[in-house]
Formats: C-alpha cells, structure tokens, sequence
C-alpha cells in the first residue's frame, strides 16, 4: 500500500548521516559541537509541536509552556533532589507531561483560535509562576547552581559533563528514541486516526473515532515529548530561564515546524537548523536576526508554502 | 422488530421548526428513501438520527435501544453508519489510507500504538475487499482529493461500508453526478440491499433513482411527515404532489415538469 508523506528511505539514511558525523564535520564549517546539540533539542521541540500541529491539525502557541516545564523540572531535580542525569530528565517530563495532560483535557473540545489563545494563556502562567517564584526558581535570573551529571552505565561512567562530544552523542541517542516512538505512532492505527481527524474531523468523528478524546491524547503525548526535549535544553545549558516557558519560544517553534515543512515528519528539524544556524550566525553580526529569519519565513510561506523540506520532496522522484 | 425507530422527533433553530415531531419505523433489511422539497428538512432529520444535532423534543431508537442521548461516534459503533450530502473524505490521503481508519477503526484498533503483522494484513485485505466492492480497486494509491466527484461519492460510500454497518444512511449520493455515475451508484445501492440485505435510509432527489430502489417512501415537507408509504401509494397521493407542486410553482414551470415526470416514472415503476 503506498504510503502518503512517507519518508524515502536515502533520504532517511542521509538525515542520520548528517547527525552521526556532526561534530566531525561541524568544526570543518565554522560550527562547533554544542550548536549540533542546540539543533538537536530544538528540533526535538519542534517535531513535538509538529506532533499535534503537522499530524493531528491542532495549533497550540503555548507549546514553550510544556518545554519549559520539562528545563525546570529537570533543573530543579538536579539541584535539590539527587545528581543523576537520568532521573532529572525523567521528573523534568513528567513535570511537563502531566501538567499538559491535565490542563489538555480542559481545552480539547476547543478548536483553531480558541484553542491556541487558551494555548498562550497556559504558558503565560506558567512564565510568571517562573518569574515571580525567586526562592525556588530564581526568578528572572534563572535557574543556576547545577549541572548535569556524568552518565554511569554498569561500571563504567560516561562523561558528558566536559566531554562535548560525548554529550552530544547523549543527546542524539535520547533524540532518536523519541523520534523513533513518535515515528511509530504515527504509522499505528492511533496515528492513523490524527492523521485522519487532521484531514476531516466530521468525516472522522462519523467513522465512529471519539476526536476530542484523541486530539487529547496527542496534546497530552506532544507535552510528554516536548518536556523531555526542555529537560535536554537544560542540561545543554545547565541554566533554565522564564524565557523558556514564554510564548515568543513558543512562536519560534511555530516558525521552526512551517518553515521545515509541517505535513513531512523531518521538516520541523530542518526549520530548527536553518533558525539556529540563522541566529547563531546573523546574530553575531547584527542584533536584529530575527527580521532576517522573519524575511526568510515570508518568503518560504508566500512561495513554498510546504515548507523547505516540501520543496525538496516535491522536486525529488517519489 | 424495526432496527430504526423514530419518535415525534422535533428540531428547531431558535423560531424555525425545521423538524416537526416526525415519526418513522424502518424494519432490518428495508430499503427506505426520504424525499421532500428543498428545505423540507430532511437533512436535519438525518442528522438528528446519526447524532450529529440533539432533538429539541422526541426520541430516537436503534435496534430496541434509546440512543437520543448517545454521541455520534458511539452510534457508529453500534452500527449505524452515514455518508454526506457535501462529500466528506480525508483528501490528501490515499484511496486505501481513506479506508483503512475506516476498518481499524471498526475493528476497534483505533487506540492501538501499534499493530501486529496479522492484523495489519486482516486490515489490507478487508480495504482490498471494499474497493473492489465499489469498483474503486484501480486506484487505491491515488489522493482522494484527486479523484472524480463521482468516484469521491463511492469512495465515501466505500468507507461506509468499512464500517460493516447495520444501517447505512446515504445523503443524496447521486448529487452533483452525470448519468452514468448515477447509474453506477444505484446499481451499487441495490447490490448492498439485495446482496448484502442492508438495511438503507437514502435522501434522495432523482425521483428515477427513490422509486427504483425503494422499499418504501417518507416525504417531508416544512418539516412535518406528510406521507409514508409503498412507491405506489406516494405517487397516487394528493398531498405529496401539491407538496412538490407548490414549490414547482415558486420555483417555475421548468422544475414542475421535473416533479411530474417523477411521478409519472413513478406510475410506470
């Protein structure tokens, strides 16, 4: 049965090419490893959003809320609770996942503008709680005074603390095992269904499929992935900032996922590299990158409106 | 026992009674068209038995049981399964795509992460099965928002059909199509019903296509049942001619020849 959106297999083979050997080839292109990281995570962000907005046709603008829930919990985990890398990451996500899944069930009989202004409402609670709360959060400085943990497997111990490139690697193998559950869902008959509650949610609804129910499950499934990708952010940086949560994050996410190309899984990574390659590029030589990546937006939406990634399916043979 | 009962079923929209205490039994294995004038409120009559609008009085029974207060999806779970009178598919999908939420679904699927093998291949084989069934099976892998409007309608129908239903209500699936596409999907009607012993509630405007399939004929009007009857007994009856007659004479001559040469078919079937 031929499978519509499916990603050609070179094309697959290419795209985890690129990512295995980024910090040998990052350095020969004026990159370094840390910003390979950042387009991981970031990525890991955007292809979360592009869960629920790509697949299942549900905008949220407050995505950062979910993302910044998972750098905190993460964080705080490190610094009040025990040292260990794994488990930081796992409270951080279930901070974020459980918080969305909550406050999803109240929103997910809401749709288009509603549902994204609610989206934006969420996060901007969540912004202040973290801007305001000083003695846990550090309020508008942020969260310091920890740092990921070396990793132990067995008897050996992995350093990610100092070793860049070990960490990186840390990075892609938790990016690959939740892209790889998110790649599997959407093939599964319960992807099936956002796909098709996407295309025509009456049409769905009358195939005997709950919708809100399901546009629930891949909010609450979408917050779950995109915390754990906050939970990476903040061991990246070893710092997590009310900026994380606020919705101009959120928005960059947005931007991210229609940039790359909403309807194709990998288009929100590649979005995610061309802005943070963009920003850490321009920025350093004008403050005002962002009206560069605005034009660049403009023009993929007004003449590519698939996306980068769209252009280059549509010109590949399928 | 009828597998479809309707009781004084009302609809209004603020001041407007668009359905007016309509009650309808329809027996398993019937095949039962609704006709009316534009307007006469036959598609909320429809939506008021698949659940896709809550009447404002009256109650709606499938198979024995109270369904009024039940949500649309869980009608079709228990069987109950509608196409549309605009067509609604999920166009940038494939044919089979369209199909297989269709049979995962009704498989009850629908929550599974994953699918085993046999299952998967169970899946295949019954969209297979439907495709061939609506004469579709050449173009499975085609977009369905690519397709032909006829061939859209069948593809609609198709998916129906995926359900495995126990009622099929159809919403004038000859809309918008040429001769031989009509043709086509009365064949494909009748085969369900004589074949398959579907049991079928079809709104219908091409008065060739309701009096050649039905069993039996509701008309509506403003609302209100005004007649309910064998084929022959609604084309001898005086209430429903005025009713057609009356709008034809709002609308023109034009559209009262078309009202007649139903009727007259009618006499003839």
């Amino acid at each position: 049965m031929r499978e519509s959106g499916r990603t050609h297999p070179a094309v697959l083979v290419a795209i985890w090419m690129v990512l295995l050997l980024a910090p040998a080839w990052l350095g020969l292109v004026g990159g370094y490893t840390a910003l390979g990281a950042r387009v991981l995570v970031l990525g890991l962000a955007a292809m979360s959003l592009n869960f629920l907005l790509g697949f299942t046709g549900v905008l949220s603008f407050g995505h950062a809320a979910w993302f910044g829930l998972g750098a905190y919990g993460t964080g705080l985990t490190l610094k009040f609770v025990a040292a260990s890398t794994p488990l930081a990451l796992l409270a951080g996500t279930l901070l974020g996942g459980v918080l969305g899944a909550a406050l999803g069930a109240l929103i997910a009989h809401r749709r288009g503008i509603y549902f994204a202004m609610v989206t934006i409402a969420f996060g901007q609670v969540f912004y202040y709680i973290a801007y305001r709360w000083n003695a846990l959060t550090g309020g508008d400085d942020g969260l310091r005074g920890f740092s990921r943990q070396n990793l132990a497997i067995g008897p050996w111990s992995v350093d990610i603390v100092a070793n860049g490139v070990a960490f990186y690697y840390f990075v892609l193998i938790c990016f690959a095992a939740i892209v790889a559950i998110m790649a599997l869902l959407l093939r599964s008959p319960f992807g099936h269904t956002l796909v098709a509650i996407r295309e025509n949610e009456r049409r769905a609804r009358f195939l005997g499929i709950p919708v809100e129910f399901h546009i629930w499950a891949a909010f609450a499934l979408s917050c779950v992935f995109i915390s754990f990708a906050g939970g990476l952010y903040a061991l990246l940086n070893n710092f997590a900032d009310p900026n994380n949560l606020h919705y101009s994050l959120s928005g960059d996410l947005v931007i991210m996922a229609v940039l790359g190309g909403m309807r194709s899984f990998w288009g929100p990574l590649l979005g995610a590299a061309v802005f943070v390659v963009l920003q850490d590029y321009v920025s350093s030589l004008t403050t005002n990158w962002m009206s560069f990546v605005g034009l660049l937006f403009v023009l993929v939406v007004l003449f590519f409106p698939r996306g980068l990634l769209g252009v280059l399916r549509g010109k590949s043979p399928a | 026992m009828s597998l479809l009962e309707v009781r004084a079923a009302s609809k209004s929209f603020g001041s407007l009674a668009a359905v007016r205490a309509v009650s309808l039994r329809v027996a398993a294995g019937e095949l039962r068209a609704v006709i009316g004038p534009n307007g006469a409120g036959k598609t909320t009559f429809f939506n008021l038995i698949t659940g896709a609008l809550r009447p404002t009085a009256g109650a709606i029974l499938f198979d024995g049981r109270d369904i009024t207060a039940i949500p649309a999806w869980r009608r079709v779970v228990l069987g109950m399964a509608r196409t549309f009178q605009i067509t609604e598919i999920f166009p940038e999908l494939t044919l089979a795509e369209n199909l297989r939420v269709a049979v995962e679904t009704a498989a009850g699927l629908r929550l599974r992460p994953w699918i085993s093998r046999g299952a998967a291949a169970s899946v295949r084989r019954q969209v297979e099965e439907m495709l061939a069934l609506a004469g579709l099976a050449p173009k499975a892998g085609r977009l369905v928002g690519e397709l032909s409007h006829g061939d859209q309608r069948a593809a609609e129908i198709a998916m129906a059909l995926a359900l495995r239903p126990r009622l099929l209500l159809l919403d004038e699936p000859t809309a918008g199509m040429g001769e031989q596409e009509t043709y086509d999907v009365t064949q494909l009607v009748r085969r369900l019903h004589r074949d398959c012993n579907l049991t079928i509630v079809l709104i219908e405007h091409d008065m060739r296509v309701v009096f050649h399939l039905a069993d039996r004929i509701a008309v509506l009007d403003q609302g209100a049942l005004i007649a309910d009857g064998t084929p022959d007994e609604i084309a001898a009856d005086r209430t429903v001619q005025a009713a057609y007659l009356g709008q034809a004479a709002e609308a023109g001559a034009a559209d009262a020849g078309a009202a007649e040469a139903g009727a007259a078919e009618a006499g003839a079937a």
